[in-house]
């Protein structure tokens, strides 16, 4: 039944899978966004900031619609030891003002929003709908198998996230991403008054705070802390390699407990309540993860791709997952001109992605998970570093002793060799 | 604030609990096998636990959906993992 065939079916109602369906229906296409979840977002979990230019290629001055929490004026990294802690924080307040650099949200709504847009453009939206299998004729992905159902399309775009079961059955991905390629991500949702936030975390009006912490909150496994202040809640969460947590025998839930409970945390959450608990996996492989972007009707894209990027103090998804839509749409208006599907066509995506920052920044900075793997990250150099500027602070009517001799005391007291620390600076210079 | 048990955390969330099919499915025999069962102590939910006899047991019902057993699981065939079908499972109000 030729009539009943769409232009296009996306497999994934997130911010990748909604772009993609937003410009294809703007273009005019018919296209059919399918989400497995009971509305848009109601699967989907992230640490809670989105960095602005993506979005705003796509939908321009998109804040004056979005539902947006805070635009982030103030960042924060802190590194953790026990009782000490030592914290960068840098504000700046143009990061407040068009085009808004980056803003908190909450992904049930803003997801719901997004694929409302492409609604509104003239996407078909179906939700509570999971996509089991590949429709295949002629070697070729012909559109999608729901339960008992077939729908036929020309193109289908996975945008089925981090444990993209689609790219694996398209073939593209050969099997699961390996333990150490990814992290799990846990979250609280915790509220408090609009002003207990602002207060808490010095910020004027509806400003907000985005702060990352490494060190004892992870017990020295390779991951982090985080914390993203919203309207009137606070997203408080720790990220932990999947190898970690697979070798040892430490509980996230327990250990952001502990994060809960520790002084550089409790003060900030005070009063507040709990009113969500979430988990989720985080890509952090880079191209190291990256399956084959497309084949002959199919291309993948998002978290499905494994388009993030950690560098330690930034941390990028949804701006590589709305860019990779766009450019999957693009790639497949080029494909609909020329009413060619085949793999070869379709490789313009790659093409696109590399004119996107997409691929260009994640080849500039494919060093950085290999990097971040180093142990001494997440053990030696916090407790070195706290440890060093709590003793410049300490009076204590001891020994008079330059800050060089501290310095090179706190070096040997940490046991990190010398060899280490200049490879470590000279590598982490180079590659973040 | 008070300190949280895992069963109070995912008290709070929303779930449509599908009771005729479990989206994970555990081959006993081959859990049986395995030594590490790292899957007790990395799922954030807590789901995989050991009953008294020593057998694995699994509850797909407060599932959060993160993927992290299919992933670390270190014997192979012994997760059969998807998602819930459609409309079921978590639905998270914040995200």
């Amino acid at each position: 039944m030729e009539e009943e065939k769409f232009a296009a079916i996306i497999v994934g109602a997130g911010p990748a899978g909604s772009t993609a369906a937003y410009m294809l229906a703007k273009a005019g296409l018919e296209v059919l966004l399918v989400e497995k979840g009971a509305a848009p977002g109601g699967k989907n979990m992230f640490g809670g900031r989105m960095y602005s230019h993506a979005l705003n290629q796509v939908i321009p001055n998109f804040w004056e619609e979005a539902p947006l929490e805070r635009a982030v004026a103030r960042e924060l990294i802190t590194f953790l030891d026990g009782g000490r802690s030592l914290t960068l924080n840098c504000q700046d307040l143009s990061w407040t003002e068009p085009p808004y650099h980056s803003f908190t949200l909450l992904r049930a709504e803003f997801d719901a929003w997004l694929a409302g847009k492409a609604e509104e453009a003239g996407a078909m939206l179906a939700c509570g709908i999971r996509v089991d299998d590949l429709l295949i004729k002629d070697g070729k992905v012909a559109g999608i198998i729901a339960g008992e159902d077939e729908m036929a399309a020309d193109v289908v775009i996975a945008a089925d996230g981090v444990n993209s079961l689609i790219a694996q059955k398209a073939g593209l991905r050969k099997k699961a991403p390996a333990p150490h390629q990814v992290g799990t991500g846990a979250k609280q949702v915790i509220k408090l008054s609009p002003e207990a936030v602002s207060r808490r975390f010095g910020l004027s009006g509806n400003n907000g705070a985005a702060q990352l912490f490494v060190g004892d909150c992870t017990k020295g496994m390779q991951g982090g802390g985080f914390l993203y202040t919203n309207k009137d809640s606070i997203s408080l969460g720790l990220i932990v390699s999947a190898a970690e947590l697979q070798k040892n025998k430490h509980r996230i839930s327990d250990l952001l407990e502990e994060f809960k409970a520790s002084p550089h945390i409790a003060p900030l959450i005070e009063g507040g309540e709990v009113v969500e608990y979430s988990a989720h996996l985080v890509p952090e492989a880079g191209l190291g993860m990256m399956p084959q972007l497309y084949s002959d009707g199919i291309l993948v894209t998002g978290d499905a791709a494994g388009f993030v990027l950690n560098l330690g103090y930034v941390v990028r998804g949804m701006d590589f997952a709305i860019a990779s839509g766009a450019a999957a749409a693009r790639a497949v208006l080029s494909a609909r001109a020329a009413n060619d599907f085949s793999r070869q066509k379709l490789g313009l995506y790659q093409q696109f992605l590399k004119d996107s920052f997409v691929l260009r920044d994640l080849e500039a900075y494919r060093g950085a998970p290999h990097f971040l793997e180093i142990q001494r990250m997440f053990k030696a150099y916090p407790q070195f570093a706290t440890g060093l500027v709590s003793k410049i602070f300490t009076v204590d009517g001891g020994e008079p002793e330059h800050l060089l001799g501290k310095a090179l005391g706190q070096i040997k007291k940490s046991g990190i060799g010398w060899g280490q620390l200049a490879g470590d600076g000279w590598k982490g210079a180079r590659l973040l | 604030m008070k300190r949280m048990s895992i069963e109070q955390l995912l008290g709070i969330d929303k779930f449509m609990v599908d009771d005729e099919e479990a989206h994970i499915v555990l081959n006993k025999e081959i859990c049986a096998a395995c030594a590490g069962k790292p899957c007790t102590f990395a799922c954030p939910a807590c789901l995989y636990t050991l009953k008294e006899d020593g057998e694995l047991s699994f509850d797909y019902a407060g599932c959060l959906e993160c993927g992290t057993c299919r992933i670390i699981c270190p014997k192979e065939g012994a997760i059969s993992w998807q998602y819930p079908r459609g409309g079921f499972g978590i639905n998270f109000r914040y995200g």
